[in-house]
């Protein structure tokens, strides 16, 4: 199968690549790359026009951005395939731009060891729709306690180690993770919560928690563990990498630890960039999510992060539930918010308020990613896997959590009026138009 | 346009009529009492007690009362209708109440304040006094003085206007459309 | 005129719609004086009482508003959380709809489940607690008893003493007596009064002498003894000596001064016997105003067009 992609605006920050041209692809891997400077268009011969197995897509005022990927998503599977599978969450993944995504282990069982992990990457190759790198747990059964094999889940494939769902409590158990990956090179990822300052909370803590009367969660509950693995990272010189961060504190600690040296990265979601605790305004358990949506002000902090390099990586954390889990007392909903189709849209947005470049998109969602996890993802070199989504940054549309392809339609963006969204992706040699 | 059909004198004639019709009717005013229906039976049930203390020389008892809870229109009426005070602050049971109110029209109101009235006692017997008979009833209710007897079309509305509510005394008729 | 089918909380009702209650409220006042304290006008309708947490007063109160008003009714005494029976609480909601239901009166531990039943059901559903977000009809009551008592509520000095962090109750009144235009002060250990709320423009003391100054209106919380263990406060003993109320203190408010209470109250904890029967409590009052209403709550929702 062949496919050329013509006249489209190709961004490749890794190949300082920002231009007009074409790419041709031959059986899901890049063949050609022309740019426009180059002085002379792809001749539309490249592809006869009775050549059946052919394509030519017309991407003129599109951009033909690298696959972006997402390192951190909840792909339920396996044990609580009823939220989600590793099929529609690919394919949601797919329809939100993202051709790679990175499964966290909290799954049931727990990914805490290789037949879990071997268990997900079969699955991911028989049904997913994109490539899917597993992430394994730091402990055994992700209760903090002692360390899971680490070693044996690489070597199966897992790409990066996390209790996400829960923090490492025991600091000596995280300075000991940190240290043991480095044998490895791998990074550690932490979801920093005190669950002694969180316990009870349900949104974050502020006048709004007061006057609904709902449990609050301090924003020092974040960053005070924030702090201890900055720490921590420093004492051992392992990887850390810190998850949805949702302070302006937090990217204060962050920004400081890095300008120290210490091998830190950091990502943000974008609900943590789009909307505040006002979400939550009406009891809505749509707007329920750990870390919880803070204030303006933590807003103006994460978008200035990303400007100015401190938080290196968006990513979804994508949390799918079932409708039912969130139609109940906002106490006992599940937090999460199922991000993989809104992402792009959202964060398209900073381009608009001159947050980021087109480039520096590329470079949150793609090249970081790809960076920290070792991968080699986001170039479009000639022989690469043809990971590609077409973007067009001005269609308007209304979000629907109806329409969504992920079973999660829990979203607190619904009805929002969007502007930009991925129009076409390609991955594993297949073409998915929406 | 609306048709002034009584003014200030002619309202005043008739309720001197009326309270001397009552004291006849009721061989004085022993055991009697004056009740008004919110608002405009009210004010005139307080202007028949005070013509009535002039003729007799001794005080009669005025009480008001809100029919609101007892109406059976609640389903169906475009707003609710507003809940005013009720105030009698005498036992009713074996007096002779005077009901009154302003127009008499389908009769309903007067029989959900009969039984509002008898929520509150037993009393001796119950009289009805009005200012404006219009017709129409849509059940057996009779009043035992009248102020002015009105033939009127359904298409038309009676309004008493009186002093106490800000306006000047008197009572007009309205056609309207048939949209109420 | 109302224009929500729901009675949620006060932060959702306007002024005129919270002087319209009290003023409704007043009318029903005169029926409960009557020797047959029933009027007709709500015949024929059903009211269910949804109670998720145990509550007598509260319950009990409603029940007998809505005979009052002739509806029939029905106690749903749910035990703990609907978790332990199995069934949703949206499909325990919808089963009491489906019974022909007029009105569901809900009291639950989690913040917020009223208004999840509000936009699921046609019914008006009227809150009667939720966790600690708001118990609006008491706050109804507490304004009604003050106007009743005061003539009016704008510019007076109003106190709330006690766990105003945990309280509906005091959050509902707050929100009222700011709406209808009352100096409000909270007095309480700092770890029962949430800071946030001095944005709201409210005094906040500490010491109990110093906040009854000149008093117009105090109304004392129940001290929950759950508290006591979570570190709140180190113990009922020296709570009581810091911010119970004594006859000391009540004579630093205004001579005039009216005391009111929710209920029920701790005797010789938060408040001393000589003051719960004294001149001064209106706590009983308070009782029989709440029926009244909640008899004009439930009117006036039944008037409001779907």
């Amino acid at each position: 199968m062949r496919i050329l992609i013509k006249n489209g605006h190709i961004v490749d920050p890794s190949q300082k690549i920002d231009e007009v041209g074409d790419i041709l692809i031959e059986d899901g891997k890049i063949k050609e790359l022309m740019m426009q400077d180059a002085g002379y268009k792809m001749q539309d011969r490249k592809i006869k026009d009775h050549e059946s197995d052919s394509r030519i897509i017309d991407a003129k005022g599109l951009y033909v951005l690298p696959g972006l990927v997402d390192m951190h998503v909840h792909l339920r599977e396996p044990g609580f395939e009823y939220k989600e599978t590793i099929k529609t969450g690919t394919m949601a993944a797919i329809k939100g731009g993202f051709t790679t995504v990175c499964c966290m282990p909290n799954t049931y069982p727990v990914n805490d060891n290789a037949s879990v992990t071997e268990f997900i990457i079969r699955k991911a190759a028989q049904k997913g729709y994109c490539t899917v790198l597993p992430i394994g747990a730091i402990t055994k059964g992700q209760k903090g306690k002692e360390l899971a094999e680490i070693g044996t889940m690489i070597n199966e494939g897992c790409i990066a180690f996390s209790d996400d769902g829960h923090p490492v409590m025991n600091s000596l158990i995280m300075r000991r993770a940190l240290e043991y990956s480095k044998t490895f090179d791998v990074p550690v990822i932490s979801h920093c919560e005190d669950l002694t300052l969180s316990e009870g909370g349900v949104m974050n803590e502020g006048l709004m928690s007061v006057t609904l009367g709902l449990g609050g969660i301090p924003a020092e509950a974040e960053q005070i563990m924030v702090f201890r693995d900055i720490l921590l990272a420093e004492l051992t010189g392992g990887r850390l990498h810190i998850a949805h961060v949702s302070t302006e504190g937090s990217v204060n600690l962050i920004r400081d630890a890095k300008k120290r040296g210490v091998n830190v990265t950091a990502e943000t979601c974008p609900h943590y960039f789009s909307i505040t605790e006002d979400a939550v305004k009406g009891f809505d358990s749509n707007a329920k999510v750990n870390p919880p949506l803070r204030t303006e002000r933590d807003i103006k902090a994460i978008k200035e992060g990303l400007r100015d390099g401190a938080i290196d990586v968006i990513a979804t954390d994508h949390a799918p539930h079932h409708r039912d889990e969130k139609l109940r007392e906002f106490d006992m909903a599940p937090f999460g918010i199922s991000g993989l189709e809104t992402a792009l849209s959202l964060s398209l947005r900073l381009l608009e308020e001159g947050i980021l470049t087109m480039n520096q998109l590329v470079e949150k969602m793609v090249l970081n990613p790809s960076r920290i996890l070792r991968l080699n993802k986001g170039a479009f070199k000639v022989g690469a896997n043809a990971d590609i989504a077409i973007v067009d940054i001005n269609k308007e549309y209304r979000v629907e959590s109806e329409r969504f392809v992920s079973k999660g339609k829990n979203t607190p963006f619904e009805g929002w009026v969007l502007k930009g969204m991925c129009f076409l992706t390609i991955c594993k040699g297949k073409v998915y138009e929406w | 346009m609306p048709k002034e059909l009584m003014n200030k004198k002619d309202i005043d004639r008739a309720l001197m009529r009326m309270s001397h019709e009552i004291i006849e009717k009721n061989k004085g005013i022993e055991k009697l009492c004056l009740v008004g229906i919110q608002r405009g039976g009210v004010h005139l049930a307080k202007r028949l007690a005070s013509k009535i203390q002039q003729i007799e020389k001794k005080e009669i008892s005025v009480g008001s009362l809100d029919i609101a809870f007892y109406r059976d229109d609640l389903n169906i009426r475009k707003e609710q209708p507003v809940v005013r005070r009720t105030e009698v602050l005498f036992e009713v049971t074996d007096l002779k109440i005077i009901l009154v109110d302003d127009v008499l029209f389908t009769g309903r109101s007067i029989r959900a304040a009969l039984d509002a009235l008898m929520d509150m006692g037993r009393p001796a017997s119950i009289q009805l006094s009005v200012l404006i008979d219009r017709g129409h009833r849509e059940l057996p209710i009779k009043a035992d003085y009248v102020g002015k007897n009105i033939p009127t079309a359904l298409s038309e509305t009676v309004e008493v206007q009186l002093v106490e509510e800000g306006l000047e005394d008197r009572v007009i008729l309205e056609k309207v459309s048939s949209e109420e | 005129m109302l224009t929500n089918k729901d009675l949620l909380g006060i932060k959702e009702l306007s002024v005129e719609e919270i002087n319209l209650i009290l003023d409704t409220s007043a009318g029903f006042k005169d029926v409960l004086g009557r020797d047959i304290k029933k009027v007709p006008t709500l015949r024929g309708k059903t009211t269910v009482n949804l109670f998720f947490e145990p509550s007598t007063r509260t319950r009990t109160s409603f029940e007998l508003a809505a005979k009052r008003l002739s509806t029939d009714v029905i106690n749903f005494s749910v035990p703990t959380s609907s978790v332990v029976k199995g069934e949703s609480l949206i499909d325990t909601a919808l089963t009491v709809q489906a019974l022909g239901a007029d009105f569901i009166i809900i009291r639950h531990s989690s913040s917020g489940v009223p208004h999840l039943l509000a936009k699921k059901l046609r019914v008006s559903v009227i809150n009667a607690g939720d966790g600690t977000n708001e118990h609006p009809t008491q706050a109804l009551l507490d304004a009604f008893t003050i106007r009743e008592k005061k003539g009016k509520i704008e510019g007076l000095e109003i106190a709330i003493v006690g766990d105003i962090a945990h309280s509906r109750v005091a959050k509902s009144n707050i929100y009222s007596l700011k709406k209808l235009g009352a100096r409000l002060r909270l007095i309480g250990p700092p770890t029962l009064i949430p800071k946030e709320m001095e944005v709201m423009g409210i005094d906040i003391f500490h010491n109990m002498e110093d906040g009854l100054r000149d008093v117009d209106v105090l109304m004392m919380l129940r001290i929950q003894m759950e508290r006591q263990g979570k570190g709140f406060f180190p113990s009922t003993e020296e709570y009581s000596r810091n911010w119970g109320l004594t006859l000391e203190r009540l004579s630093l408010a205004k001579d005039e001064v009216i005391v009111m209470h929710p209920g029920p109250m701790n005797r010789g904890i938060e408040i001393t016997s000589e003051i719960a029967d004294g001149p001064r409590s209106v706590i009983l009052e308070q009782v029989t105003n709440g029926l009244a209403v909640r008899m004009a709550v439930m009117y006036l929702l039944a008037g409001v067009k779907r």
